[in-house]
């Protein structure tokens, strides 16, 4: 495996052939903030926030989803991208309903650090204030699509990790919402073993432990690299 | 020709209210109404959420006393789970209950109504406040201010936070206290319990040269529910209900939470959203009961503990030995047991299994709907919920003290007014007047807590055809 070697905000970084741009300025140690992206699972770039500057592209580019090259110069937070990161942010928190004074995961939810992060004050648009259904048929978890962002991370963790692939998407857009099975009460799915790696994954309180109180759900989403380091797989 | 007389809002009661006194053709005092107009669908917010967050959610609707939210929720919560908790979470609930007795009841005594109790009733309104009597009795409100900390620290150690400790929880609660902590609060005990006796020994005083306050601040024969253990005794947290009528007789006992919609029942009027619950056998508004502080040691056989039992007798003894009738008494009421619950706080922190492991008992949903109830500060606060096979939401009611006291405050301003209003011309001292009243009660209204003595007021004087006849408007 060869080396490449690339300017990030005006450093010089080497890395490795096939990495990311992510993993390049994660080494040199420059962050950019993520929310789909979870160490051990599979890219998928759907969250946007990850976006980057490369010279020579008219489009920003998801630094997840995007392979480092020779020569290649990257801009990770210019004012373009932090106030792109920053409508993200808001729209992600206009989109479902976020209560964080009364939920689970308040305190301990990669939403509320990236709206920290980002410096969001208040959100420029309006709340689409859904309607959207919390289901606790499960024994021992519960989603509350009230809090979902719709990342995929539980669905990659169920797949890839435990292999079982419960957890999916159904419908488009602002109606997209997780599933288990074919749309099916939770509890209801027989595919789910229980093993809870969906929750170790979810970025925000929708899945959380069933029973739980405001402000109680602290996880350590590091478990899935743990799981993947230890099996040797690289992703 | 019939008036109106309004007064809105009430200054230093928690929330947002409006007063108006009804007269009739000859001028005299015919009824008064105590408006409730903030309505916030909080119990429709609730339908869909899981139960096990309910405490935490319902400790929002009222920013001055979410600790009894939170305890009266968990308890329902208990219920659904059909478990009993483990011995030392109840105890930590206790512990936590008598926190926020102190606490409010040292707010409301010393912050709220001490303008009221020690300066003069003459005294310009925009004096009449906790500033003006720091001025004028700086070691009153300053031990005050510390007695109210003593709990409001307990209530952080136990919980993590001051406001909104989702501590307790369904089963349980999620943690203990350790030995050191417990020591730093018994030192400090002795200091809370000498300002409580200086401000009963000061409250005493008053009786005395208030006697026409005391007369007409709401003394009239009415019902009184509480708590009380399965011996009778005072109780705050875990017991049975009980109700005497103004007499001292027993009407009903050892009621269980779960019993309360067979004797009480919620009225409703036009004019207000709080509900008017009464006792059915007597009818509405026959039914008419108080709550709170005066309610429960109206009720109990005794304190329990040494010092808040010589009081009771002696309070007793000043209302000749039956149940109190004279709202003023609901001060006297708070000190009596601010320094009960100081006296079983000591008893509490002397026990080791508060540091225990095992808080939580694990069940699942297995029933679908329970009542649950704590003695609040401000008396006996209701949780009824009603859930699906999932522990979701699918009714919630809340029956809360401010409104189980709606009929009595509605028969304490008209009470003050047919005693102090002279004319049909409005002044500093009826409005103060009605304002203390009130604030013997020490009502809730609504999640808002807003600076004491800050609030806009308003004092109307309307006409029987409407037009304003005369008009005060106190500063912000
Ligand atoms: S998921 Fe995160 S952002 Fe959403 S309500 Fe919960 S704590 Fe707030
Ligand atoms: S449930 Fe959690 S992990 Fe799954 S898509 Fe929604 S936010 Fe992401
Ligand atoms: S982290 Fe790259 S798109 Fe979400």
């Amino acid at each position: 495996m060869s080396a490449r070697t690339l300017t990030i905000n005006q450093t010089l970084v080497s890395a490795r052939e096939g990495e990311s741009v992510l993993e390049a300025a994660r080494d040199a140690g420059i962050t950019i903030p993520t929310l789909c992206h979870l160490d051990g699972l599979s890219e998928v770039g759907a969250c946007r926030l990850c976006l980057v500057e490369v010279a020579g592209s008219s489009r920003l580019l998801p630094a997840c989803r995007t392979t480092v090259s020779e020569g290649m110069q990257v801009q990770t937070d210019t004012p373009r991208l932090q106030e792109y990161r920053r409508a993200i942010v808001e729209l992600l928190f206009a989109e479902r309903n976020h209560v964080c004074a009364v939920c689970v995961a308040s305190g301990h939810c990669d939403l509320q650090d990236l709206a920290l992060h980002v410096g969001m004050t208040h959100v420029r648009y309006e709340y689409l204030a859904p309607s959207c259904a919390v289901d606790t048929s499960h024994p021992r978890f519960g989603i509350d699509h009230n809090r979902c962002v719709l990342c995929t991370r539980c669905v990659r963790a169920c797949d890839e990790v435990e292999g079982v692939h419960t957890w999916d998407i159904a419908g488009r857009g602002v109606a997209a919402r997780v599933i288990t099975d074919l749309n099916v009460p939770w509890g209801e799915a027989t595919s789910c073993t229980s093993c809870g790696k969906c929750l170790l994954a979810c970025p925000t309180g929708a899945i959380f432990p069933r029973g739980s109180t405001v402000a109680e759900v602290q996880r350590d989403h590091s478990s899935i690299t743990r799981i993947m380091t230890a099996r040797g797989e690289r992703w | 020709m019939s008036k109106t007389i309004i007064i809105d809002p009430v200054t230093r009661i928690e929330g947002h209210a409006k007063i108006s006194i009804y007269l009739d053709d000859v001028g005299e005092v015919r009824t008064a109404r105590f408006h409730v107009t903030e309505f916030r669908g909080f119990e429709q917010f609730c339908v869909g959420r899981p139960f096990w967050e309910m405490p935490a959610i319902t400790a929002r609707i009222c920013g001055i006393c979410p600790v009894s939210h939170i305890l009266a929720s968990a308890r329902t919560g208990d219920a659904l789970l059909a478990v009993a908790i483990p011995p030392a979470a109840e105890q930590l609930r206790r512990l936590m209950n008598l926190a926020q007795i102190v606490q409010s009841h040292a707010l409301s005594f010393f912050h709220l109504s001490g303008p009221d109790l020690f300066m003069s009733i003459a005294t310009e309104p925009g004096q009449r406040n906790v500033l003006g009597l720091a001025a004028q009795d700086p070691e009153l409100v300053r031990s005050g201010i510390r007695l109210r900390q003593f709990g409001q620290d307990l209530i952080e150690a136990l919980g993590g936070r001051k406001i909104h400790p989702a501590w307790a929880v369904p089963g349980g609660v999620r943690s203990g206290l350790d030995a050191a902590t417990r020591t730093a609060f018994s030192a400090r005990l002795p200091e809370a319990l000498a300002t409580t006796q200086v401000a009963l020994a000061r409250f005493k005083d008053l009786l005395e040269p208030l006697s026409a306050e005391v007369a007409s601040y709401g003394r009239f024969a009415s019902l009184f529910m509480g708590m009380v253990a399965p011996d009778g005794t005072w109780e705050h947290h875990g017991g049975n209900l009980r109700v005497v009528d103004a007499q001292g007789h027993i009407l009903a006992d050892n009621v269980s939470p779960d019993g309360y919609a067979g004797l009480f029942g919620e009225a409703s009027e036009a004019w207000t959203y709080l509900k008017f619950p009464y006792y059915t056998p007597h009818g509405y508004p026959e039914g008419m009961y108080r709550v709170g502080p005066l309610a429960r040691l109206n009720v109990c056989r005794s304190m329990g503990t040494p010092l808040a039992d010589a009081e009771l007798s002696e309070m007793r003894q000043r209302a000749n030995g039956g149940p109190v009738t004279a709202s003023f008494y609901y001060h006297y009421a708070r000190l009596i047991e601010i320094l009960a619950g100081l006296e079983r706080i000591g008893q509490l922190l002397a026990d080791g299994q508060l540091e225990a492991k095992n808080l939580r008992a694990d069940a699942g949903v297995n029933r679908f709907e329970a009542v649950g109830c704590s003695e609040a500060p401000r008396g006996t606060l209701f949780h009824h919920y009603k859930v699906d096979e999932d522990g979701l939401i699918t009714y919630v009611n809340l029956i809360i003290a401010t409104g189980q006291n709606n009929l009595a405050m509605n028969r304490t301003v008209a009470q003050i007014a047919a005693r102090y209003l002279r004319s049909d011309r409005l002044d500093h001292t009826l409005l103060n007047r009605v304002e203390a009243g009130i604030r013997a009660y020490d009502p809730c209204l609504s999640c808002s807590t807003h600076a004491v003595g800050q609030a806009a007021f308003e004092l109307e004087l309307i006409g029987a055809d409407g037009t304003v006849v005369d008009r005060m408007v106190r500063g912000k």
